[in-house]
């Protein structure tokens, strides 16, 4: 990604924060603010972020991947009922059935993947059809099992609708205990690691949300497989003709893939809330891809699109809680459709190539034929 | 003697090409209807007793026959909407929004117009006006992403799902602000009801369904003569197979394309329009939803031509209207029918697994439908 891009993120990012910053001044300082908004960024940014990966390592193996919101929708129903089954039905802890549940979400995501894999690799039907496939048959499958197992006297649990194991908890990063003999007392020093403590108060989804990210770069520019799955996705015959297996590189990545939007999933059911209902993901695959492109399919562009468009949704949040003191001028902006809106439409202007080019990979969305 | 034959040849020859268009779709909903059965003896229930529900709820009286050309108005402008912009070489993933867009506009001009000018309008001028604004509005909608398209490269796909998230963003900012219904008594995001002068009348006395279901077989006719029988039809199609060439003949590819999703749009528009008109009366928060992928599967099960396009929105809607007999009858959930649906546009656009069941031989080249990013 470009500077110019880089730029023009963060410009935004800043005037969300500044925005959020001097509306809460009278109720909070500045660097609580801020710190707090952090905090709210990453944490709403993680499905997002997951779904734009999903996105990337499918089509940057050249398969198109529009149907992000349908695996992360099946997935988020998947995890949950596993975790239920889990605690229920068999019996087990909840700790265990939590992580259980959160595996199932993670291979529902990969069997949706390998389904869009069949489809468009081996079927070779339209990549854009096919997720959108993907799409529908989500909304159906979860809707008609949510409905025939919870709902009704005959459903599995008699019509009562058992409470989930709970959700993951916050995992303690020990920032303090590491940097205290570093910082020897010096109060500005700890101050920062405060800070950053409270920035990085996070479940465990949202920490290797971040890990992930930092591992497809490396995967994807650093190494054998990350080489051929490009070369795959830019220039399948030139990959063909040096032996690499076209077909199974695609597989493998929009698996991979799949598995990423099963774990974004996982956030919504076992992260984030213990709970399901139909459409729950609401768009946010959709915005996952538009991420994607934001980021011109890179996994850090991808993710700072990610946080962008996670700052617009923590600015609407924190302004919430700022009710009592918003100016009255300012208090459109507490209204979800209303900041709701800035993720779609800075996308459209990025797709315009007023600032900087977006660059699909060659042969994205093009089935290969030997 | 000899020129019978031959016009007898040309007939046979276009119903068995039209028999051949045909026999996928039907093999696939042939499948997915004993895929559904068996998916209904799974979770314990009866396949024929489901069946012979939703047959009754659809086609089993002259209410429920109603109540289907009600469900297929819709369809058939939201599919026709697609399937026009497929015939142009566009995927227009954005009918929700603009079938949102025209309800909306519609039920504004229906509401509050009276209410501007200080006098009731009749029917004969404020209908029209109705119509066409909702209308426009979804093809306004749609044309900028035309625009977008045709002046920057900006993915339509991208282009028309963001659409409609801005739209339905904006629409939930009106009906929950400007345009709620002011009555104390409203806790609900919709408009006020619309004047008497702009509903559309109902087609039978003591049945719902309305002219806008003989509008919708109108409107039908009248793509595919567009499509097939005139210069612009020519041109879409053109520039849907090949823009290069479209080109290279001299054709302004740009104004088509912007052209192709103004009406693709417009029927969207209508499909909206027709709905809050002929039926509902006001626009109500959270109607439009779904109707943006129905409209895919649509056109994609319609092969999206015109005619095609009429029988699925047909089988779509006798498959949502028979929903709610079928649980009556059996107790299993309505989201069924969304299962089926799913599952028949799987088999529809993987012919290639429908042809591996049934042994059938490829013919012809493969349809393109839509391109990567890149276009």
């Amino acid at each position: 990604m470009d500077w110019k891009r880089f730029a023009f993120i963060f410009l935004i990012i800043v005037v969300l924060f500044g925005v959020v910053v001097m509306v809460g001044i009278s109720k909070s300082s500045p660097i609580i603010t801020i710190t707090s908004m952090l905090a709210t960024t990453i944490a709403v940014a993680t499905p997002l972020t997951l779904g734009a990966l999903s996105g990337v390592f499918c089509e940057r193996a050249g398969v198109v991947n529009i149907g992000i919101e349908g695996m992360m929708l099946t997935a988020a129903f998947f995890g949950w009922l596993g975790a239920i089954y889990m605690f229920h039905v068999f019996g087990l802890d909840k700790w265990p059935s939590i992580l259980i549940g959160l595996m199932t979400a993670i291979l529902a995501g990969a069997l949706m993947g390998l389904l869009h894999a069949v489809l468009s690799i081996t079927y070779k039907v339209d990549q854009i059809i096919g997720g959108t496939v993907i799409n529908i048959l989500a909304v159906g499958l979860t809707g008609f099992l949510n409905r025939q197992m919870f709902f009704g006297k005959a459903s599995a649990f008699g019509g009562n609708i058992p409470n989930s194991p709970g959700t993951l908890l916050n995992i303690h990063i020990p920032l303090t205990e590491i940097f205290t003999p570093i910082c020897g007392g010096s109060t500005n020093c700890m101050d920062i690691i405060d800070a950053l403590n409270s920035v990085l108060d996070q479940r465990p989804i949202a920490i290797t949300a971040i890990v992930l990210v930092f591992v497809s770069h490396y995967v994807l520019f650093k190494t054998r497989w990350g080489l051929r799955t490009r070369a795959v996705g830019e220039h399948p015959k030139a990959a063909d003709t040096v032996g690499i297996n076209v077909v199974r590189m695609r597989y493998a990545n929009v698996l991979i893939g799949g598995a990423m939007s099963g774990l974004a999933g996982a956030y919504f059911t076992i992260e984030s809330v213990p709970s399901f209902e139909p459409l729950l993901t609401n768009g946010r695959g959709f915005i996952s891809l538009a991420a994607m492109i934001f980021g011109n399919w890179s996994p850090i562009g991808a993710w700072v699109a990610s946080l962008l468009f996670g700052a617009s949704q923590a600015l609407q949040i924190k302004m919430q809680l700022f009710r009592d003191v918003i100016p009255p001028q300012w208090a459109f902006l507490q209204q979800s459709y209303v900041v709701g809106l800035i993720p779609y439409i800075l996308t459209m202007i990025i797709l315009t190539g007023i600032i900087g080019r977006t660059t699909p990979p060659a042969a994205d969305g093009v089935p290969y034929e030997k | 003697m000899k020129a019978e034959t031959q016009a007898d040849s040309v007939t046979k020859g276009f119903a068995r090409s039209a028999l051949e268009a045909m026999l996928i779709p039907i093999l696939s909903i042939f499948t997915a209807v004993v895929l559904g059965g068996l998916i209904i003896v799974s979770v314990g229930g009866n396949p024929f007793v489901a069946y012979i529900g939703l047959f009754q709820g659809s086609f089993g009286s002259t209410r429920a026959l109603s109540e289907t050309a009600i469900w297929a108005t819709p369809y058939i402008f939201a599919g026709l909407a697609v399937a026009l912009a497929f015939k142009g070489g566009l995927f227009n993933i954005g009918a929700e929004g603009q079938l949102a867009l025209g309800a909306t506009t519609s039920a504004l001009i229906g509401y509050a117009l009276p209410q501007w000018l200080g006098v009731d309008l009749p029917a004969i001028i404020h209908l029209p006006l109705v119509i066409i604004l909702g209308a426009g509005a979804g093809a306004f909608w749609a044309a900028i992403v035309g625009y977008l398209k045709a002046y920057t490269g900006g993915h339509e796909v991208i282009n028309t799902i963001m659409m409609n998230y801005i739209a339905l963003n904006s629409i939930s900012f009106l009906l929950n602000g400007p345009m709620k219904d002011p009555n104390p008594e409203n806790v609900i995001a919709r408009t006020p009801m619309i004047a008497e002068g702009a509903r559309i009348p109902p087609l039978f006395d003591g049945l719902r369904v309305h002219w806008g279901f003989f509008l919708a077989l109108l409107v039908a006719f009248l793509v595919w003569w567009l499509l097939t029988k005139t210069t612009l039809g020519f041109e879409i199609r053109t520039v849907g197979a090949n823009p290069d060439a479209a080109k290279y003949a001299g054709m302004n590819v740009k104004r088509i394309i912007i052209l192709t999703m103004a009406l693709s749009g417009m029927l969207a528009g209508l499909a909206g329009t027709i709905e809050v008109a002929g039926l509902n009366y006001r626009h109500e928060l959270g109607f439009s939803i779904g109707y943006g992928f129905d409209a895919i599967a649509i056109a994609l099960l319609g092969k999206s031509h015109p005619l095609g396009v009429v029988l699925a929105s047909f089988l779509f809607a006798a498959m949502r209207n028979g929903a709610t007999r079928m649980q009556f009858l059996t107790q299993l959930p309505v989201d069924l029918i969304s299962m089926l649906q799913a599952v028949i546009l799987l088999l529809v656009a993987a012919d290639a697994i429908v042809r591996y069941i049934y042994r059938i031989k490829s013919q012809g080249e493969r349809v393109v439908l839509t391109r990567g990013w890149g276009g």
